[in-house]
Formats: C-alpha cells, structure tokens, sequence
C-alpha cells in the first residue's frame, strides 16, 4: 500500500461522509422549508424516501427480478429446468441434503450445549467469565472461525509431526491422520462442528438470561417437595424458558440455512460438503448460471419463510403475554 | 415474563446482559444458590469453557511462532520447542513484497467500509423509523408491516440483479469520480456501501421504531405544542432519546460489515482498491492453505477489532447481536 493509495482512501471515505451529509441536510432542509399547502406529506416524504427508495431498488425489485430468473432458461423463455436441475443432478442433491444435515444438527446441539452451560454456570462463581468464554465466537468473522478450525483439522502425512490437534490426538491414540476436510461424509460434520462452536454461545446468552427469569419460589418450592435436580429440571427450568427455547432453535436454524463463509472459507463447497447458500454463489458468481442461482436463492427463501413466520408469531404472543 | 426476545431490543430490565449481577445476593437465594452448583457441573462447565477456547488459542499462540516451527511441531508443544517473533505480523501487515499478504491495506478497506456502511443506514433508519412512529399518516401500517416483512428476504434473493443494477447506474458515475480524481480507483467504496445500506435498513428500521415508538407521547405533543417542528423534534428529542438503541444497532451493524464476506465477495472487485480483510483471508485460505505462519497471524489480524469491540462494550454488543441474530 503506497501513500497514495491510502490518501485516496481516506479521500474516498470524507467525500462520501460529507455527500451523505449534505444529502441528509438538504432532505432536512426541505422538510423545515415544505409548502404550507400539503405540509404534512412532503414532511413525511422527506423522512420515508430515502430508506424506502432504497429498499425498493435494491430489495423489493431484485426480489422479484430473482424468482423471474429462476423461471427462466438461458434463451429467456419460461421453464422450469433450473429447479429440475436442482432436484435431479447428483451433485445438487447432495447440497439439499447437506443443508437439511446441517439444520437438523447446528440448532438441537447448539441449544443443547447452549443450554446445559447456562445451567452449570448459573451463579457459579465467576459466571461472567464463564459466559465470554463461550460467548466470544459470536464475535469473530465466520471466515476467522473457518481459519482457526482449519488449523485444528490440518493435515500432515503419516510419520511427520501432526501440527494441527485433532490429528495429532488420532495419531496419540495410535490411529493413522486423516486428510480430514477431503473425507466424505465426515468433513460436512466437521464444518458442522466450527457453526455449533459459535451459536452455543448465542443460545447460552439467551437461554441464561431467560433461566433467571425462573421465579426463585418455584425452584424452592419444587425443593421442598423433595425433587432431585433432573425433576426440577424437567418440571420447572424447561416449561419456565420454553418461549427462549423456541426463539434460540429457530433463530439458530434460519442462521444455519444461510450458512456459507464457513464452506466458502473452508473446502469452497468443495469434497460434497457444498450447502444451498455456498452453491448459489457458486453457480451465479462463478460458473455465470445466473438461472441456477436464482432457483437456489427461491429455495432458500421458501425454506427459511415458514421458521420465520413461527419465530415472528411466538415472539409477538410473547409481547402480548408481557 | 422477562425471558429473551432477540427480535426486541431489550433495553429496558437489562435483558441479554452477560454480567448479570449474582455475587451480593444472600439469604435465600444464597442458600439455593449452594444447592445449584453442584461440583460435576463445575467440572463439566470446566470442560466446555476450555474446549471452546482451545481452538483460538491455538491459532494466537501460533501466530507468534517462526514458520518452520509452526509446520514441524504443534503449537501445544511450544515450551519443548520455545520460539518467538513478531516477524509474521510483519509479514502480513507491512511487507510490500507481492507474495506476501499485504494486509495493511485490506485492514484500511475494513475500516472504510465499515463506518460508512454503520452511519448511513443508521440515519435514514432512524429518520423512517421516526416518520412510522410520530407522523400519522393513511397506510402507514401497511407501510410498516412491508418493510418489518423484508427483513426473512435473504441477501441470495438481491444479489444478482443488484449487481446488475449497479454495473448499469452505479459503474459510469464511479468512472466519472476516478476522471476527475485519479487518486480513487474507479473500483471504489461506493457498490458496497450502498449495498450494506439497503440490507441494514428493513432490520434497523423495525429495532429503531419499536424504541422510537414507546417515547411517551407526552414528550413529544410538548414538543409540539412549543411550536417544534418535525426536524426539531427529531434533532432535538428523538435521536438524543434513542442513544441506547441507535448505540446497539451501531454495535451490532459495525461488526456485522467487519466480519462481513459474501456482500465484499460480490460487490468489492477483489482487490486492493476495495476488498475487506474476509475477503483476503478467505483468499488466502484457498491460494495458500499451508502457509500458517500467515495465515494464523492473519487471522488474529481480522480478529482483533470484534475482540476490542466485544471486550469493551460487552452490554451493547450483546443486546446488539441478539437483537439482529436473524439478519442476512
């Protein structure tokens, strides 16, 4: 990086600051300044039109410019052949079935984990550092958690010293190491693993916070009824936070189903690891099946729509109930 | 019920905090307390804390360990074999040789793209989250509900034709500004800042209004009443009111640019005119996979912002990510 290119960049950056900013002032300025005829609605002009102009452009419009695509073959008439290639070649296959793996395992394991944390941790002493431990992946790039688990799956062959861990625990317990991101069908579990690894500490957080909502009266009273710690587990912990719990799994399942730094930085799809959101980018950004990969973004979309409606609805009965 | 509800931004009873006060609690609760903690879940939470940390660990510890001692022997192994330098940061940040990673450069795009990218969506957020609000208006429900319902579209949906968009309207005028100064390259910042933009705002504008909206309207009829006007209002009473909200949001939006790839990977161009630090290291994953001296280095490079951001600000940061656990 030379001087220059970094004068121009911090140009770039002041320009642009300073043009938002006398866009933003002029918008203001003709909000204060609206003619008294109709003020209300050129005010509320002013204040709606920029973020609705915006999301109409480059949201509402490329929506639905992506559905017409997927319906389209490469000479612009009407078919259905991206969605048959979907469903019939082998490799497309694999990439539904690897996500639906993923959405089975990354949710139940993360909330599990998640969970069972929160309860061990609970006013334990030193709780806080116990929870940023765990917490602190939800922090980090994705492509930074696909590095730092790279190294842990690094492969070295036989004889020479094992450099990353989990080899090197194979080759301590006398196995032979494993080309572990090139061997199907572990590797898609491995990169299971670097996704449960972050949204634990998501769901510990809420999960935690929602378990000392639990009124303390009825974890004593279940006490004195003469309960075991499982019972009152069962009995009072789960049915006290089961709105967290559902809003954790489906959060974490919609997460998961957009999955594709982790792929994208780990084997790049590569190896039968390749997931619905990694595939998309692959056929329309790299192999120029713009058909493709609208049929993949439809697929995506319409898998995700449902968990986010029921997300939508627990949440807003839980504001009713609140 | 005060449990979590991350599509909320629970400002109010110090919802989603990690530090949850429990040290001076006593008497009953302190007697439960004892009950609770039993020592196999100690143990076990033992456990899972050092599973967890061990993988970073590796990755920061090898970071400072000479190349070859990172490809001969395991980072676990460093007190057999000591070994330490600074050379690798050197290596990646500052070295100018084209066969290092030059990172320097792509840390300063990092940083340009980010704040930009976390203002301007935050402002046109607030000013449409105030006008849904404070401002009565036919339709406005409707209107409201849309733009709540944009935020299951997934970024895959808008990809291909935005990127269509801005190759038609966006790519002239980015020429124009390198003719008239040829210092910024016509690959510029401009794509993906208002790509981030548009893909913030339908979440920042239903985080921003559910805080807007719950201003007690006494508050706001003074106003007024005194003769204020829709600006004045929103200068002066609204944006000062929502600090705490418009500070998560900020928090949340900032790291979500940082840690950001797959807006960069279509967007940016790819080179060092613009790409981000993810998108270099992904990069770097893929053309040189072995080099762990650079890459472990690398790696913690990217990491060190989110790490300062989450030590620091930890309340924000997480009432932030709960908040948007759902975006993209």
């Amino acid at each position: 990086m030379t001087t220059a290119d970094l004068l121009g960049k911090i140009l770039q950056v002041a320009i642009g600051l300073a043009v938002f900013a006398a866009i933003v002032g002029l918008l203001i300025f003709f909000i204060d300044r609206a003619p008294k005829k109709g003020r209300d609605y050129w005010q509320l002009v002013g204040f709606l039109a920029p973020a609705l102009i915006l999301l109409a452009v480059g949201l509402i419009y490329p929506a639905v410019r992506t559905t017409s695509l997927a319906f389209l073959d490469k000479s612009g008439n009407f078919s259905l052949e991206n969605f048959v290639w979907t469903f019939t070649q082998p490799a497309a296959i694999r990439t539904l079935i690897n996500t639906v793996i993923w959405v089975l395992l990354v949710p139940t394991i993360s909330t599990v984990l998640g969970l069972a944390y929160a309860i061990f941790i609970d006013k334990s002493r030193g709780e806080r550092y116990f929870k940023a431990l765990v917490f602190m992946p939800m922090a980090i790039s994705f492509v930074g958690a696909g590095i730092i688990w790279k190294f842990v799956y690094e492969y070295k062959s036989s004889g020479r010293e094992q450099i990353g861990l989990l080899n090197a625990i194979v080759v301590a317990a006398g196995g032979d190491p494993v080309q572990w991101l090139q061997t199907d069908p572990i590797n898609t579990f491995l990169l299971i693993v670097v996704m449960i690894w972050i949204q634990t500490g998501f769901a510990m957080v809420v999960l935690s916070a929602a378990i000392k909502g639990i009124p303390t009266e009825q974890v004593e009273a279940a006490q004195l009824d003469g309960t075991n710690a499982w019972q009152r587990f069962m009995n009072v912990t789960v049915p006290g936070i089961r709105t967290s719990l559902v809003v954790v799994l489906t959060t974490i399942s919609i997460a998961t189903l957009k999955v594709f730094d982790i792929v994208r930085t780990m084997t790049a799809g590569n190896f039968n690891t390749s997931v619905i959101a990694n595939e998309m980018y692959t056929q329309a950004f790299r192999a120029s099946e713009i058909g493709r990969g609208s049929a993949l973004a439809v697929i995506l979309f319409i898998l995700v729509l449902p968990i986010v409606i029921y997300n939508i609805n627990v949440l807003r009965k839980q504001r009713e109930i609140r | 019920m005060s449990s979590v509800a991350p599509a909320d931004l629970p400002i109010k009873d110090g919802e989603g905090e990690i530090e949850v006060a429990v040290e001076g609690q006593t008497g009953k609760t302190g007697r439960v307390k004892r009950r609770l903690t039993s020592r196999g879940a100690t143990i076990a939470a033992l456990v899972i804390a050092v599973l967890w940390t061990i993988p970073t660990f590796g990755i920061f510890v090898s970071s400072f360990r000479p190349a070859e001692l990172i490809q001969d022997t395991g980072w676990w192994t460093v007190f057999q074999n000591p070994g330490f330098t600074f050379d690798n940061y050197a290596d990646v940040l500052l070295s100018p040789s084209q066969s290092s990673p030059q990172l320097g450069s792509y840390f300063v795009n990092s940083l340009a793209i980010a704040i930009p990218a976390t203002i301007f969506p935050l402002v046109f957020a607030s000013m449409a989250a105030y006008a849904f609000a404070w401002v009565k208006f036919k339709g406005a429900n409707t209107l409201f509900i849309l733009v709540f319902a944009l935020q299951i579209v997934p970024l895959q949906m808008a990809l291909v034709p935005l990127l269509q968009t801005f190759s038609v309207v966006l790519r002239p005028g980015q020429e124009w500004i390198h003719d008239i100064i040829p210092i910024i390259p016509v690959q510029n910042y401009l794509p993906i800042w208002i790509a981030h933009t548009i893909f913030a705002l339908p979440l920042a504008i239903f985080l921003l209004h559910n805080f807007i909206s719950e201003i007690p309207t006494d508050v706001i009829e003074a106003a007024r009443v005194d003769g204020a006007s829709h600006s004045q209002i929103f200068f002066r009473i609204v944006l000062p009111l929502a600090v705490p909200a418009l500070a998560s949001f900020a928090i949340f939006q900032f790291l979500w640019v940082w840690n950001d790839l797959l807006v960069a990977l279509i967007f940016s161009g790819g080179t060092q005119d613009a790409a981000p630090l993810t998108q270099r290291l992904a990069e770097l994953v893929g053309s040189r996979g072995q080099e762990w001296h650079r890459l472990t280095a690398g790696a913690f490079v990217s990491l060190v912002v989110p790490l300062i951001v989450f030590f620091a600000l930890q309340r924000y940061f997480v009432r932030g990510l709960l908040a948007g656990s759902t975006k993209g």
